[in-house]
C-alpha cells in the first residue's frame, strides 16, 4: 500500500517497544513479539541503505544483514502457515521485498561500472553484434550510392537530399573555387568550442534515435541510416563533378571516421534489438529482447563517448589544420584507433562482471 | 492470503508473485499507468524548473556577457563561450543523467517515482544492472517525447488549416504506438522495459501495527474496561465466520470510528444469536476477534482453513 511518504522525511519516529510477551494470549502473537526486534532492526539498516549507499552502515550492521534478511523471510514463510494477522503478514512483506532490494540490488556503483566498461565491456558488447554491424556497413554503403545515383540521374534529388544549411554555397553549379573555400581551414579558434559542444548533442541525439528506433524490428533505423549516407553520397557526387573528391574525403575524414563509425555502431545496436526480437531462437521474445537490449546499452554507451570525440575533432582540427595529407592522417589514426580497441583489445573477462 | 486493504480487481490483476533464491513467494504489485505518468510529469516538471532556474541565475550572474554577444558588438568572448558550452552540455548530460542517475541508486527510483511510491525492477527477479537502466532510458524520448511532439505539430497545423500529408498522419498514428504501447501488454511495459528486461512496481514501505491480542479485552485475562465483564464464546458461535471476516474486524479494531464499531457489533450479535449492548462495543468486538483468531489459527495448525462464512 502507498503510505503518504511526506510523514518520512522528517526524521524516524522513536521506535515503539514489543509488547509483553506474556499478555499475548495467541501462539502467532507471541511468535510475533519474539521475532519483532530482529526486524525492526533489518527496517532500520535497510531504510539508511536506501537513503545513502552503504558507506554509512557500520560494520555489524552489514555482518548481520543477510542473516536478518533470512530470518525475516523465514518468519513471513512461518507466518504465512500459522499467523492471521494480517498487520504482521503486510508488514513482513514489504520489509521482505524491500530487504530483497537491497540484498539482491545493484553490486557496484556507477564508477565501477564505467572502469569495467572502458577496460573490455565495450569492445567485447561491439563484437557480439558483428553480425548487425557488417549488415549496417552494408546498408550504409549502398546508402551513399544510392544518393550518388539519384543525384546523377537528375539534380533536383540534391535539393531534396540535402539539408538547407549545407546547401549554402554546395549547390549543383559552383565553382571550383567556390567548392574549395568550403573545405578551407579557419583562421581562429574563436567560436568552435561551442560549436563543438552543439555538434555533440546534435549528434548522439539522432544516434540515440536510430538506436531507439531499432526497437520496431530495426527497419527504421536503417532507413535513418540509408538517409544520412544518401546526403554524404550526393555531396561527394557534387565534389567529383569539380575534381575534389580526395579533398572532400580528407576533409570529411578527421571526424567522419569517428562520428561514421559511431552512428554505424548506433544502428547496428538498433538493428540487433530488432533482429532479436523478430528472430529469438529459443528463448521468449522478452527474454532476448532484455539481453539485445543490454547488449546494445553498453554499445550506446560508447557511441556517446565516440560522438563527444568526433565533436572535439570536427571543431579543432577539422577547422584548423589545413591540407589533405595531415587531415588523411588524423582521420586514418582515429580509424586505426578504433579498429584496433574493438577488434584487438581482448583483455579476460573477470568473473564478477559477468553476473 | 488477502492484503489489508480493500482489494479491487484493479490491484488483484496487477499482482505478480516473485520468488526469491531462498525460496520465498512475494507478492508484487505492478505499477498502475496512472501512477507511472504522473511519475514521469513530476520528472519533467521537476528537470524543466531545475533548468530554468539555473538559465535564470546564470543570467543575473553573467548578463552583461549575453547582452553584448546579442547585440553584436564584439565577437564572442572566451567566457561566453565557455558558458555556451558548459550550457549544452549540461542539458543534454540532466536529461540522461537525471533518470540515469537515480534509477541505478539503491532505492532504484527517480524523484518522481518516489513521490508516487514506485520503482524499477529487473523482471523475473534478477539484479537490477547498470546496462539494463541504460537501455530503458534510452528509448525514452521515441516513446514519450516524439509523439507528444508530433501530435502537437498536427494539432497546430491543423487548426490554422493548414494541409495536413498522409505522411505527418502516418508518423503521428506510428509514434502514438510507442506512448499507447503499456496500454497493450498485461504488465504495463513501455518499449524500454521490454527491451531492458525490467518492469515497474509499487514500492511499499509498511509500518508494523500494535498486536492486538496484548491489549484490553483481547489479553490473556483481559475483561473489559468499561464493565468489568469477560466475554466467553462458545464452539458454534466461531464457527461462523472465516478468515476474510476476521481481517476485516482487525482493520476495523485499528483504525474504525465507535459508531461503526457499533455497526459491526450489531452484525455480529445479531448473526450469533446474541443480544446487543450498548456502551462496551470495543471491548466485545477485541474479546471475539481473540477468540475468534485464536480458533481459526489453531484449525490452520491441523491444516483446514476456513476462507470466509460461505466456505
Amino acid at each position: 500500500m502507498n503510505s503518504p511518504r511526506i510523514s518520512s522525511w522528517f526524521g524516524r519516529g522513536a521506535i515503539a517497544a514489543p509488547a509483553d510477551i506474556a499478555s499475548a494470549t495467541l501462539r502467532s502473537d507471541k511468535f510475533r513479539i519474539e521475532r519483532e526486534g530482529e526486524w525492526r532492526r533489518l527496517e532500520a539498516i535497510i531504510t539508511r541503505m536506501e537513503r545513502g549507499g552503504l558507506r554509512r552502515i557500520e560494520d555489524d550492521d552489514l555482518l548481520a544483514l543477510p542473516t536478518l534478511y533470512r530470518t525475516a523471510a523465514s518468519s513471513l514463510a512461518v507466518a504465512r502457515e500459522t499467523s492471521l494477522d494480517s498487520a504482521t503478514l503486510t508488514y513482513l512483506e514489504a520489509l521482505v521485498q524491500r530487504a530483497w532490494f537491497q540484498v539482491y540490488g545493484p553490486r557496484q556503483g556507477f564508477a565501477r561500472w564505467l572502469r569495467a566498461f572502458l577496460l573490455g565491456g565495450w569492445s567485447r558488447a561491439v563484437r557480439e553484434i558483428w553480425l548487425d554491424i557488417c549488415i549496417a556497413l552494408f546498408v550504409m554503403v549502398a546508402g551513399a550510392v544510392v544518393g550518388w545515383l539519384l543525384v546523377a540521374q537528375d539534380e533536383n534529388w540534391y535539393y531534396r537530399l540535402v539539408p538547407g544549411g549545407l546547401a549554402d554555397t554546395r549547390v549543383p553549379g559552383a565553382t571550383r573555387e567556390q567548392l574549395l573555400a568550403t573545405l578551407a581551414s579557419e583562421e581562429s579558434a574563436v567560436g568552435l568550442s561551442s560549436f563543438a559542444a552543439q555538434l555533440f548533442s546534435n549528434n548522439s541525439a539522432v544516434s540515440i534515435l536510430a538506436f531507439a528506433l531499432g526497437f520496431a524490428f530495426g527497419i527504421p533505423s536503417l532507413l535513418l541510416l540509408v538517409h544520412n549516407m544518401a546526403v554524404l553520397g550526393a555531396l561527394l557526387w557534387l565534389f567529383d563533378g569539380q575534381g575534389l573528391v580526395v579533398e572532400l574525403a580528407a576533409w570529411l575524414s578527421v571526424h567522419g571516421t569517428t562520428e561514421l563509425f559511431g552512428i554505424l555502431l548506433a544502428g547496428a545496436a538498433g538493428l540487433h534489438i530488432g533482429r532479436t526480437m523478430a528472430f529469438p531462437g529459443s528463448r521468449s521474445v522478452l527474454d532476448a529482447a532484455g539481453e539485445a537490449g543490454q547488449r546494445g546499452a553498453v554499445v550506446m554507451v560508447g557511441v556517446v563517448i565516440m560522438m563527444i570525440i568526433a565533436a572535439f575533432l570536427e571543431a579543432f582540427p577539422r577547422q584548423l589544420v589545413d591540407g589533405t595529407g595531415p587531415r588523411f592522417l588524423i582521420g586514418g589514426a582515429m580509424l586505426t584507433f578504433w579498429l584496433a580497441y574493438f577488434v584487438l583489445y581482448r583483455p579476460a573477462q573477470p568473473e564478477e562482471a559477468s553476473r | 492470503m488477502k492484503p489489508s486493504f480493500p482489494v479491487t480487481r484493479d490491484t488483484e490483476r496487477r499482482a505478480r508473485v516473485l520468488i526469491t533464491p531462498e525460496g520465498i513467494a512475494l507478492p508484487l504489485t505492478i505499477a498502475s499507468r496512472g501512477s507511472r505518468a504522473g511519475a514521469l510529469m513530476l520528472d519533467i516538471t521537476f528537470i524543466v524548473s531545475g533548468l530554468i532556474i539555473f538559465h535564470l541565475l546564470l543570467f543575473w550572474i553573467a548578463g552583461g556577457l549575453f547582452e553584448s554577444a546579442l547585440a553584436g558588438l564584439e565577437p564572442p568572448t572566451g567566457a561566453l563561450e565557455f558558458l555556451q558550452i558548459m550550457l549544452v552540455l549540461l542539458v543534454f548530460s540532466t536529461w540522461y543523467g537525471y533518470f540515469l542517475v537515480q534509477e541505478l541508486g539503491p532505492r532504484g527510483a527517480t524523484l518522481g517515482k518516489r513521490l508516487v511510491g514506485i520503482r524499477v525492477a529487473a523482471r523475473g527477479g534478477g539484479r537490477l544492472t547498470a546496462e539494463a537502466v541504460i537501455a530503458r532510458n534510452l528509448l525514452r524520448d521515441i516513446e514519450v517525447f516524439y509523439p507528444l511532439v508530433f501530435i502537437l505539430v498536427l494539432l497546430a497545423s491543423n487548426s490554422v488549416e493548414e494541409d495536413i500529408t498522409t505522411l505527418a498522419w502516418a508518423a503521428t498514428i506510428w509514434f502514438a504506438l510507442f506512448l499507447l504501447f503499456p496500454f497493450f501488454n498485461r504488465d504495463a511495459l513501455r518499449a524500454g522495459d521490454i527491451i531492458a528486461g525490467t518492469w515497474v512496481v509499487e514500492s511499499t514501505r509498511v509500518k508494523l501495527g500494535d498486536v492486538l491480542s496484548t491489549k484490553g479485552a483481547a489479553a490473556a485475562r483481559g475483561a473489559s474496561a468499561v464493565t468489568g465483564a469477560r466475554y466467553e464464546f462458545g464452539e458454534p458461535e466461531l464457527a461462523i465466520y472465516g478468515e476474510k471476516e476476521l481481517q476485516t474486524l482487525e482493520r476495523m479494531l485499528r483504525d474504525a470510528s465507535p459508531e461503526a464499531l457499533a455497526a459491526v457489533q450489531d452484525t455480529i450479535c445479531r448473526k450469533i444469536g446474541w443480544n446487543p449492548g450498548a456502551g462496551d462495543e470495543r471491548a466485545f468486538l477485541e474479546a471475539f476477534y481473540a477468540k475468534l483468531r485464536a480458533k481459526l489459527e489453531s484449525d490452520m495448525r491441523f491444516g483446514k482453513r476456513k476462507a470466509d462464512k460461505f466456505s
